[in-house]
């Protein structure tokens, strides 16, 4: 296991429209990429997981190779700005991720 | 056939957001073909398509407004402005032209201007629901009529077309109301032939300004070139670069899959895309393309649904914050049961800082700190209600009796006189809806006008 702070170089939330919210992790480099996204070590259900709600609310977790990154897009809590909001960009829902350790295979002694 | 290269400029990623004059000035030796900004978004939130009022302020529209005008007529350039005011219903527009007219005035400019209001009528958009056309976009109930009916602005994200039709009729300065994004910068170079696919993935790219280089900005121009079959892109700034990662990694902003970008008129397809650093500062992008599809333009509506009050307090008694939950729940029944016979008309909220403020049930942390920043929110059909609810609340909170209270005097720490702020109307977003249009234009009526100086 590996802290995903160490991993990425960036890590944030924000509204993708208002309705949805979207996660984009980027990775420092290709190599680093591509073992994370070999071991699948991000995915629909850790996402759903660490924010306690259903995998049928992650819309879309997927990798895109062009900026090394992953994205998962999950249904927002409730619409932008209705009664309740806390965040209306939805920038600053990305804290639970900063505490991740994300599966780094089995060569983690070897390797790291 | 050879195409023309072709320069286009974006100062900045909202009109009214500022650039450096010598940012601007270094994007204008480029020679520009074509200037355009995107003045829009729906990311402040519903109050400002449904109260009608821009989210940036006018000074500051009215001063990139100078520098945009200035430029474009001196450089004879086209001059494209969408969503104007931010949320690009007809006051929006109309806010937006008259601070364009001022300039004009003020600087001795003459210009044909285009006009083009994106607002949909309520019955045309009641008559697609009858005919069941209109379709959810994303994860947003059916639409229904009291949607429509209770929604104060209506308005869809127009493409290319009309702007299109602007330069056709010969338009200097083009101020168009709701748009996507990417069209003001993809219209001119698909005016003069070049394939949408390209010219949107720039248009991606450019709307968003130097937000996609590093350090990024949304206060700083980005150029972008646009060739047969690759477009590239730099910030004006010396002090920035766009690099593979920063333009790739904008890609991602705010899109729900990176892959497939849904638009006016079919989806930008970037499973072939590729990018290259072509300078230290400059990056090169190709392979991206356009895949047609019904011509459907997305919907925005909000609805007012009362008026907001709130207020802001700190807590530093470490008593009260170990009992701070079970206060919370103390005011709320007292405040339900001292106005009970207005039950269901108003809703009131807390909003702890140093706790939960941020994240709510989804807070990883619940530790206390040694104080805790409290804002209470009421929301009430009416503005009077809103403020006998909020204000009971508060004072019920300040001075609430709990177990082994030792501050008899106050538990909150007001930072101001007056302690409640009345935020004013409230509204939710009430459409989000795709509708299929016949003609991509059908509802985006294109008039133009002579301005004077």
């Amino acid at each position: 296991m590996k802290p995903l702070v160490e991993l990425a170089s960036v890590i944030r939330t924000k509204n993708a429209g208002p309705y949805e919210l979207t996660i984009d992790i980027i990775f420092k480099d290709s190599k680093t990429y591509e073992r994370v996204k070999r071991e699948n070590s991000l995915n629909a259900a850790l996402i759903a997981g660490l924010y306690g709600v259903a995998e049928d609310d992650i819309l879309t977790a997927i990798y895109f190779d062009p900026a090394c990154a992953f994205k998962a897009t999950m249904k927002r809590q409730m619409p932008c700005g209705n009664f309740g909001e806390r965040d209306i960009y939805g920038a600053q829902q990305h804290a639970p991720l900063l505490d991740l350790l994300v599966q780094w295979g089995d060569k983690d002694a070897a390797d790291s | 056939m050879l195409m023309k290269p072709l320069t286009l400029l974006s100062p900045t990623a909202i009109l009214g957001y500022g650039f450096p004059d010598s940012s601007f000035e270094r994007g204008l030796s480029f020679g520009p073909d074509v200037i355009a900004v995107d003045a829009g978004s729906t990311d402040p939130g519903p109050y400002y398509l449904g109260s009608g009022t821009p989210f940036v302020p006018r000074a500051s529209v009215k001063r990139d407004l100078t520098y945009l005008l200035r430029a474009a007529r001196t450089l004879r350039v086209p001059l494209l402005i969408g969503s104007a005011g931010g949320s690009g219903a007809k006051p929006h527009l109309e806010w937006c032209r008259e601070i364009i007219c001022e300039v004009a005035k003020e600087e001795g400019l003459s210009f044909r201007m285009a006009v083009i209001p994106a607002d949909v009528p309520q019955l045309y958009l009641r008559e697609a629901l009858w005919d069941q056309r209109v379709k959810p976009l994303g994860p947003v109930s059916e639409l229904t009529e009291a949607d429509i009916s209770d929604s104060t602005y209506l308005v869809a994200q127009m493409g290319m077309e009309p702007l299109i039709k602007a330069l056709d009729g010969g338009a200097d300065v083009i101020l168009a109301g709701r748009c996507y994004d990417p069209a003001v910068f993809a219209a001119y170079p698909v005016w003069k032939g070049y394939p949408a696919g390209l010219a949107l993935h720039l248009g991606k790219i450019l709307e968003c300004a130097a937000i996609a280089a590093l350090p990024g900005s949304g206060s700083d121009c980005m150029v972008g070139f646009l060739e047969e079959d690759r477009f590239m892109v730099e910030p004006a700034n010396m002090e920035r670069q766009a690099t593979v990662a920063s333009v790739a990694a904008h890609t991602l902003y705010e899109k729900s899959n990176p892959y497939l970008l849904p638009g006016p008129g079919g989806s930008l397809d970037l499973y072939a895309t590729k990018f290259e650093q072509v300078t230290e500062r400059r990056v090169a992008v190709q392979g991206s393309s356009f895949r047609p599809a019904p011509y459907t333009v997305k919907v925005e509506g909000t609805k007012k649904v009362g008026y907001r009050v709130i207020t802001i307090a700190g807590a530093r008694d470490p008593r009260f914050i170990e009992h701070l939950d079970e206060i919370i729940e103390g005011v709320k029944e007292r405040t339900a049961g001292n106005f009970n016979w207005e039950k269901g008309k108003f809703r009131l909220m807390f909003h702890t800082y140093g706790r939960n403020g941020v994240m709510g049930d989804q807070e990883p942390h619940l530790g206390m700190g040694h104080e805790v920043g409290i804002v209470i929110e009421a929301l009430a059909k009416t503005q009077e209600l809103a403020e006998a609810v909020l204000g009971f609340a508060r004072s019920t909170m300040l001075h609430y009796g709990f177990s082994g209270r030792l501050a008899t005097a106050g538990n909150l720490a007001f930072p101001y006189s007056p302690s409640d702020f009345k935020v004013g109307e409230a509204y939710v977003f009430s459409v989000h809806h795709l509708l299929p249009l016949k003609e991509p234009d059908e509802i985006f009526p294109v008039t133009f006008e002579e301005v004077r100086s």
